[in-house]
């Protein structure tokens, strides 16, 4: 056969180094990144991003760097040209085995020791928060003095209720419920996640936190944030026509301001119209 | 592992005279397989469709478009495709492309036109039950596509149909007929598979003709095996999480139902749990992803073979791979869960086993790449569809590391990374194996070639094309730009380049979608002005292309074919051409088969035997010589 449009194999390798080129040159000098970090295990992860970006990176380069050598060195040039007959080679195979499953089993070792930690028992200080989804808005409801929260169940909510606190529960009357999430920077804080309707997922970017909020089931996570400001708490979870625009916000702020906008805000009892 | 057979006859029966049981209610795997790439095609392009319309907002938020709004009046208000039309478009778009155009594309479309053909069969094991399966898979597309046109529109749940949102009527606005038509559609395709599925994985097991042992099979047969057994083993899984579902919905049990209020109406279903779904679902889920790459890689290991001129590096070493994948992929679908609330300690186990599936992914890729070297490299359009496939996967593949691993997947699951890793494997690198498969294998289905020209043009707008969509998508999901989002306006932690990214990616996909509409002209060119095909225009060995193009029914003729030989005996040295078809006798020509079974084994490779080309002349024996370790 004739060796017609062999110069394919040379556009191919052109393309590919365009693709390698763009790859490192974007990703490598970060010009799109991840939001800044605003937690403590939120360096965790971005160290794993990293360390995995870093490993992928040399195998998305070496291997599209051998396939363009490839595709344009030994594309047919004569009619007369045969291939170079060669089965296999199975000491390469098995170094091509071993090399992926070293560096599968470090990043697994590294991975889930990293989750056990972020997803562990919380700090014994942790402040506990209940962040209660809905279709489509976020709620949050704190302990009151006695640093307990309320029970959550959906039978309770109603239009007087609409945070869906256990009213009878005595620790529920001192709770304070608010529309906004307002946390003491550098302290723990624990999330307990709850949904009345359908699934949401708790997503705030520069915290790295997510955590899905299920019906009929109580999930947890805590961290602890490291800079003030305001961060936006979008839902990660389909949950239906207006999941594009459930968003909370969530204040991160000094120990003072904290207290005083918490002292703000009613408590359970208020809103319920209980007597305390 | 010998299989003689005496099937001969099967050879007598007679071929349908009947325009209607030839063409259309045939039980030839030929023409069913003709019909599943057909209709899958068609669900295909729909499929391709909505994917723009989703892209209109995405890119320019409110913008009245009036030409879509003309030809999809239902859809638009104002101009602007509706939140609720929105989901609807993403949920039928995943729903249609993974399950209606390639799961249907691959087992239904290669798995019939390849298997018998490949192993030298003249129909399906249960040729009946095989046309059955078509027409029940075209009833589960009419029952999905009808689900567009009922109120409250079609399901705009996900693909994952993740409830309660699936499973209460008044969460959303597509929950209603729609959602219900959605899990009949399923169950009803998922009846189909189970079908297909019981013939692929018999007719390989027992209608490989005389001397064609399962380790001399190509690795096209051994991918559509496994994948085979998969989706027979898997799909179940989803049928049964669809009747649940179905019954949460429609007769009030709460399997995955526990107290939820939804539109101020609290519903008192007790004892069910939300992620009982995402287990079955995701059960059969993940191994349905390799359900629709394990065929591509068959695909693209043999036609990077055929055209490297070269056999497949590491034969054994592959068909382990598939094994493994295959698998392991039953082990792995918790990782779509880390952050569901599932067990901790269940979601380091997942994590072990979906970094392992990595490394015979690994391994494969690597063999092609052995395959291409010191190759003869032809680059016809199916080559360079083949060579596509191996970067776009191993782009595609390397993404996943991130996500199957717990601790960085709580910032990436849910954002458009998980949307790039997933369209880069699936609709990148799975398409691919259906295009290199298409042009590979138009001139056997049809008896005619694809215009080359057209081909490669289109091969070029797609490979740079997909990049140009799916690669800024890592981009936004850095961001954290969450997935599955009608608009983005609401979110202020994103910078301003994420909207421009958004345009681009938008750009890339109406000219990429444009240009699969060249393949189809293409298809349709060819069909009717087409070069003739030869029998074996690729100077292939396996056994399909020693048929006449296309072959008559029953395939072969009075005899069946009889193997000799491994299925890539490429340029062995001192055989007349570069390539022996698995039919030439052993006397008559030299093979490179390095194990070979039954066969007497008065043939060796000639080590004398030098090739002439330019490639340099070692003998193989000699070349071998240091890692000739035996059988494994």
């Amino acid at each position: 056969m004739v060796p017609r449009g062999s110069y394919h194999g040379v556009l191919f390798a052109l393309a590919v180094l365009l693709l390698v080129g763009v790859g490192v040159i974007t990703i490598g000098d970060q010009w799109w990144w991840l939001p800044p970090l605003a937690s403590v295990h939120g360096a965790i992860i971005d160290q794993l991003f990293t360390v995995t970006l870093v490993l992928t990176g040399i195998v998305f380069v070496l291997v599209h760097l051998l396939l363009a050598y490839f595709v344009w060195r030994y594309r047919v040039r004569s009619p007369e040209q045969r291939a170079y007959f060669y089965l296999e080679n199975r000491p390469l195979e098995v170094v091509y085995t071993v090399i992926p499953a070293v560096a599968m089993t470090g990043l697994v070792a590294a991975g889930t020791q990293a989750w056990f930690w972020i997803q562990g028992p919380p700090p014994e200080d942790a402040l506990p928060v209940r962040v209660v989804g809905e279709q489509f808005a976020w709620r949050f409801q704190y302990p009151g003095l006695d640093g307990r929260l309320g029970q959550f169940h959906p039978r309770y909510v109603s239009d007087t209720n609409p945070f869906g606190i256990d009213p009878n529960d005595p620790a529920a009357k001192d709770d304070i419920v608010a529309t906004e999430l307002h946390v003491p920077v550098n302290r723990p804080v624990v999330t307990y996640l709850n949904s009345k309707d359908v699934l949401h997922s708790f997503f705030v970017p520069e915290l790295r936190v997510k955590q899905d909020a299920v019906p009929g089931m109580t999930t947890r996570f805590w961290f602890i944030p490291t800079k003030t400001g305001t961060y936006d708490i979008p839902c990660a979870e389909l949950c239906g026509q207006g999941h594009y625009i459930m968003r909370g916000q969530m204040v991160v702020e000094s120990d003072t301001a904290f207290e005083s906008w918490l002292a703000q805000q009613p408590t359970l009892a208020t809103t319920l119209g209980l007597s305390q | 592992m010998a299989t003689t057979h005496a099937i001969e006859t099967v050879a007598t029966h007679h071929e349908p005279k009947s325009f209607w049981r030839r063409y259309i209610f045939s039980t030839d795997h030929k023409i069913i397989a003709i019909q599943y790439i057909i209709t899958a095609g068609i669900m295909g392009i729909i499929g391709l469709v909505m994917s723009w319309l989703m892209r209109i907002p995405l890119a320019w938020p409110g913008e009245s478009v009036p030409i879509a709004a003309k030809l999809f009046p239902g859809l638009f208000e104002g101009g602007v495709l509706r939140p609720d039309a929105y989901l609807a478009m993403m949920t039928m778009h995943g729903t249609l492309m993974i399950f209606f155009f390639l799961t249907a594309i691959f087992l239904g479309g290669f798995g019939n036109l390849l298997i018998p053909l490949q192993c030298g069969a003249r129909d399906m094991a249960f040729p009946f039950v095989n046309m059955l399966s078509y027409w029940v898979f075209l009833l589960s597309c009419l029952i999905m596509l009808a689900s567009l046109f009922v109120t409250g529109g079609a399901a705009g749940s996900g693909w994952t149909a993740y409830p309660p949102l699936s499973a209460v009527e008044q969460a959303a606005a597509g929950s209603g007929l729609g959602q219900t038509l959605w899990l009949i559609s399923m169950a009803v395709f998922i009846v189909s598979s189970v079908m297909g599925g019981l013939n692929y994985i018999t007719t390989v097991l027992n209608l490989r003709t005389q001397g064609l042992s399962m380790m001399r099979l190509p690795l096209t047969v051994w991918a559509l095996f496994v994948a085979a057994i998969l989706g027979l083993l898997a799909f179940p899984a989803l049928f049964a999480g669809a009747v649940l579902l179905l019954l949460d919905r429609h007769l009030g049990t709460s399997f995955y139902l526990d107290h939820v209020v939804v539109a101020g109406q609290h519903l008192a279903r007790e004892g069910g749990n939300p992620l009982l779904w995402q287990h079955l679902f995701w059960f059969l889920g993940h191994p349905e992803v390799y359900i629709l790459i394990l065929p591509a890689m068959g695909i693209a290991s043999e036609i990077i073979s055929n055209n490297a001129r070269k056999p497949i590096f590491g034969y054994r070493v592959m068909i382990y791979s598939i094994i493994a994948i295959g698998f392991l992929s039953f082990i792995v679908w918790g990782h779509h869960m880390f952050i569901s609330g599932m067990n901790i300690w269940l979601s380091a186990a997942f994590t072990l086993t979906t970094l392992i599936i990595a490394v015979p992914s690994a391994v494969k890729t690597f063999n092609w790449l052995g395959t291409l070297w010191r190759g003869r490299l032809r680059f016809t359009t199916p080559m360079l569809f083949a060579i596509g496939f191996v970067s776009t996967f191993v782009t595609g593949g390397l993404t996943g590391i991130f996500l199957g691993n717990p601790t960085i997947d709580i910032q990436l699951h849910d954002t458009y990374f998980v949307v790039a890793h997933f369209h880069i494997v699936m609709a990148t690198s799975s398409v691919f194996g259906v295009f290199a498969g298409i042009y590979h294998w138009f001139p056997k289905m049809f008896g005619r070639m694809m215009h080359e020209g057209l081909g490669k043009l289109h091969f070029w707008l797609t490979f740079v094309g997909m990049y140009a969509i799916f690669f800024p998508m890592h981009y936004l999901g850095f961001f954290g730009v969450p997935r599955r989002y009608y608009g983005f306006n609401a979110l202020q932690y994103l910078p301003v380049d994420a909207q421009a990214i958004q345009v681009f990616i938008s750009i890339a996909a109406f000219i990429t979608g444009a240009a699969q509409f060249i393949f189809l002209f293409n298809v349709v060119y060819s069909l009717l002005r087409g070069k003739r095909a030869e029998a074996n225009p690729w100077q292939a060995t396996t056994l399909e292309w020693q048929a006449p193009s296309p072959p008559p029914h029953g395939n072969w003729g009075e005899q069946l074919p009889v193997v000799y030989r491994w299925a890539y005996d490429y340029s062995v040295p001192g055989a007349s051409q570069d390539f022996v078809p698995q039919t030439v006798p052993l006397d008559q020509e030299p093979t490179g088969e390095r194990y070979h079974g039954y066969v007497p084994a008065a043939v060796n490779i000639p080590s004398a035997t030098v090739d002439g080309g330019t490639n340099g002349g070692n003998s193989p024996s000699k070349a071998d010589g240091s890692t000739n370790g035996g059988a494994l």
